[in-house]
């Protein structure tokens, strides 16, 4: 990544912090109805991968953790947030909600709330795109819990055998829902699990986002080449429960905090200020302008917009 | 016009479909090499090729969502389910995807995939072979449901699935596939919604769709001649959604109706048609209306007791009959 780069990803992942923590205060405020799955700790996966990537242009998929996956290829976090608030601005007209946010112009194909749901729709997109010809990738974010259904093996035998231009990227946060991973996984390495189905892998810090983006670049440049599809493991960890309704009894605070040392923002952070590409108070006046940012724009836009017309209750069912 | 097999109705739709549109494919479990268990994709991999016509593994899941996936890209797939027993395993991806896309996107995204499957009850298949599952696929909003009884509404059905922007599941018969009927030599697209009158009558309306649809006509042949008794026989082709309208005119003009349905009766079509009756012309109604369906039973293997389970035409009769209090 060049300098310039990293400034503005770092700027980027300030603002996905936020946006998030601003979800979890907008919902204890019961302004967010629903479940609501947030992504801090995670930033330098979707940042790393899709920096590698072509925002807006390669196809993204994932599943209901899914918020900040829209915003980074290109849907504005307004629309996001209208949509947690059930507007009829919102990315999915208020029928989606925060599980099922959309931005099909920007290439976001949607999250889904069924685990392990979009692995053979990421393949489908993969062969969508080979037979219509071009130069995208289909790119599935998907957590290690999901690998755990019957789907991720029945695609992963279906793209290696016909090469799909798909990447695979496992957020492995080491918790499906509140059971760690080491109670439901036998083997605990996910990039290993792929071995059998003739497919690259590769398994790096999820942590750090310019690791992360050291190996997408490897990851999505092969999958681009036409090579086969690719499986990317990123080992993460989440700050928040598995949804809100989650106290995180499962897990000690000790272990969060140990996580917490090495906070992806963090990294990047003091990485610039060491390069002296930004100074300490350039990065607290970052955080500043995009509070205000979220709260003068992104609520308020939430908060004013209409909610949809009841009379539109059967719109969208069928075309 | 001319006289082919139900197989060969849907083998001329794809065809034509795959002709006309680069993105129409078709995918499925033995569908390109070995041409199709009942062969209605024979000869397409020999002219569409593997990337068009493609022969997936048996991973009913995977593939269905394969299909989906490739659908939110303007690719039109048409997936063959060998047995509609084996659907259960695609029916995450079904409903949660391909139904519910257009919805929770709020418009974005739709999936125009059809989803053709082989249902009902052959010759002794047991259990796990045999089920007729239309009564679960009608249920789920998003999706169209269509059930072809005869050569001609096969062929049009499947290419106005294919044309449709909707997903859209073809509920077709295991024993249908070597029935013979006229086919418009012109193509021709047959509508997904609406129901046909497929005799004229007076005096009570046979419901009936796919296989059914025969049973009623039978029934119907026998009424006439032997007791004098004018039944009209209306093909429910489309069950998702159902024809309405059409159910409320028929029996307006007979004030009598059964519903014959290869289904078990719980949460059936007949269960809905009447609930539809009960709603738009109650007091229309002469008599109060009856299904005939099959046991609360999985499909038994010995031929008495399968024969046993299952209706056919004179259950019809007798219904018809015990309604006129002739029986």
């Amino acid at each position: 990544m060049k300098l310039e780069d990293k400034k503005r990803v770092l700027r980027e992942m300030v603002l996905h912090r936020r946006f998030e923590e601003r979800c979890y205060q907008a919902y204890i405020e019961r302004k967010i109805g629903g479940f609501l799955h947030l992504y801090p700790g995670q930033e330098a996966c979707c940042n790393g991968v899709m920096e590698a990537a072509r925002p807006g242009h390669d196809y993204v998929i994932t599943g209901y953790r899914d918020h900040i996956h829209a915003i980074k290829c290109g849907a504005d976090p307004k629309a996001v947030m209208a949509e947690l608030y059930g507007k009829e601005t919102g990315c999915s007209k208020g029928r989606g909600g925060s599980m099922h946010i959309f931005d099909v112009a920007h290439r976001f194909m949607g999250g889904y709330a069924l685990v392990g749901g979009p692995f053979p729709l990421a393949a489908g997109i993969a062969k969508g795109i080979q037979l219509k010809g071009g130069d995208e990738i289909s790119i599935c974010f998907l957590g290690d819990a999901a690998n755990n259904q019957g789907v991720f093996h029945e695609t992963l035998n279906m793209a290696a055998l016909w090469k799909l231009p798909v990447l695979f990227v496992c957020e492995n946060n080491q918790y499906g829902i509140g059971t760690s991973i080491d109670r439901s996984t036998a083997v605990l390495d996910q990039y290993k699990r792929v071995c059998g189905y003739g497919i690259e892998s590769a398994q790096c810090d999820g942590q750090d986002v310019e690791v992360v983006h050291e190996h997408a670049v490897k990851a999505v440049e092969y999958v681009r080449s036409r090579k086969g599809p690719y499986f990317l493991e990123l080992m993460t960890y989440r700050y928040r429960g598995h949804s809100m309704s989650d106290s995180r009894g499962y897990r000690t605070r000790e272990e969060e905090e140990q996580w917490k040392q090495r906070d992806p923002i963090n990294i990047l952070r003091d990485r610039l200020i060491e390069a002296s590409v930004i100074s300490m108070d350039e990065f607290t006046a970052i955080e500043k302008e995009t509070d205000a940012y979220i709260e003068n724009e992104v609520i308020k836009f939430a908060e004013e917009s209409p909610e949809p017309n009841v009379a539109d209750l059967e719109k969208y069912v069928l075309a | 016009m001319a006289e082919i097999m139900y197989w060969e109705a849907l083998q001329r739709a794809h065809d034509e479909e795959m002709a006309h549109d680069p993105l129409v494919i078709c995918m499925g479990e033995d569908i390109g090499v070995a041409g199709g268990t009942y062969k209605a994709t024979k000869g397409l991999y020999e002219k569409y090729g593997p990337l068009r016509v493609m022969d997936t593994p048996i991973s009913e899941g995977g593939y269905t969502g394969l299909g989906i996936g490739a659908s939110f890209l303007g690719i039109r797939p048409i997936i063959e389910i060998m047995s509609v027993n084996f659907a259960w395993l695609a029916m995450d991806q079904m409903f949660n995807s391909a139904a519910k896309v257009r919805y929770m996107s709020g418009g974005q995204l739709t999936s125009p995939s059809v989803f053709r499957a082989a249902g009902g009850a052959a010759h002794q298949l047991g259990a796990q072979h045999s089920a007729r599952m239309e009564k679960v696929f009608m249920g789920i909003a998003g999706l169209r449901v269509v059930t072809p009884s005869s050569p001609r509404q096969a062929y049009g059905l499947l290419k106005s699935a294919v044309r449709s922007d909707d997903p859209v599941f073809i509920n077709e018969h295991e024993l249908m596939y070597n029935m013979k009927g006229e086919v418009p030599d012109e193509e021709y697209f047959h509508p997904l919604e609406g129901s046909e009158i497929s005799r004229s009558g007076n005096d009570v309306t046979l419901f009936g769709y796919n296989i059914s649809v025969h049973w009623c006509l039978r029934a119907a042949e026998i009424l006439d001649k032997q007791y004098g008794i004018s039944a009209e026989v209306v093909d429910l082709y489309a069950l998702a959604p159902l024809d309405r309208a059409g159910i409320k005119k028929s029996v307006c003009k007979t004030h009598r109706a059964v519903i014959a349905e290869e289904d078990e009766a719980p949460v059936g079509v007949g269960s809905e048609v009447i609930a539809i009756l009960n709603e738009e012309c109650f007091f229309e109604l002469d008599a109060a209306p009856v299904r005939v369906h099959s046991a609360l039973v999985p499909q038994p293997y010995n031929h008495k007791l399968e024969k046993a389970a299952i209706p056919d035409h004179e259950d019809v009769v007798n219904a018809v009959l015990k309604m006129f209090g002739k029986a």
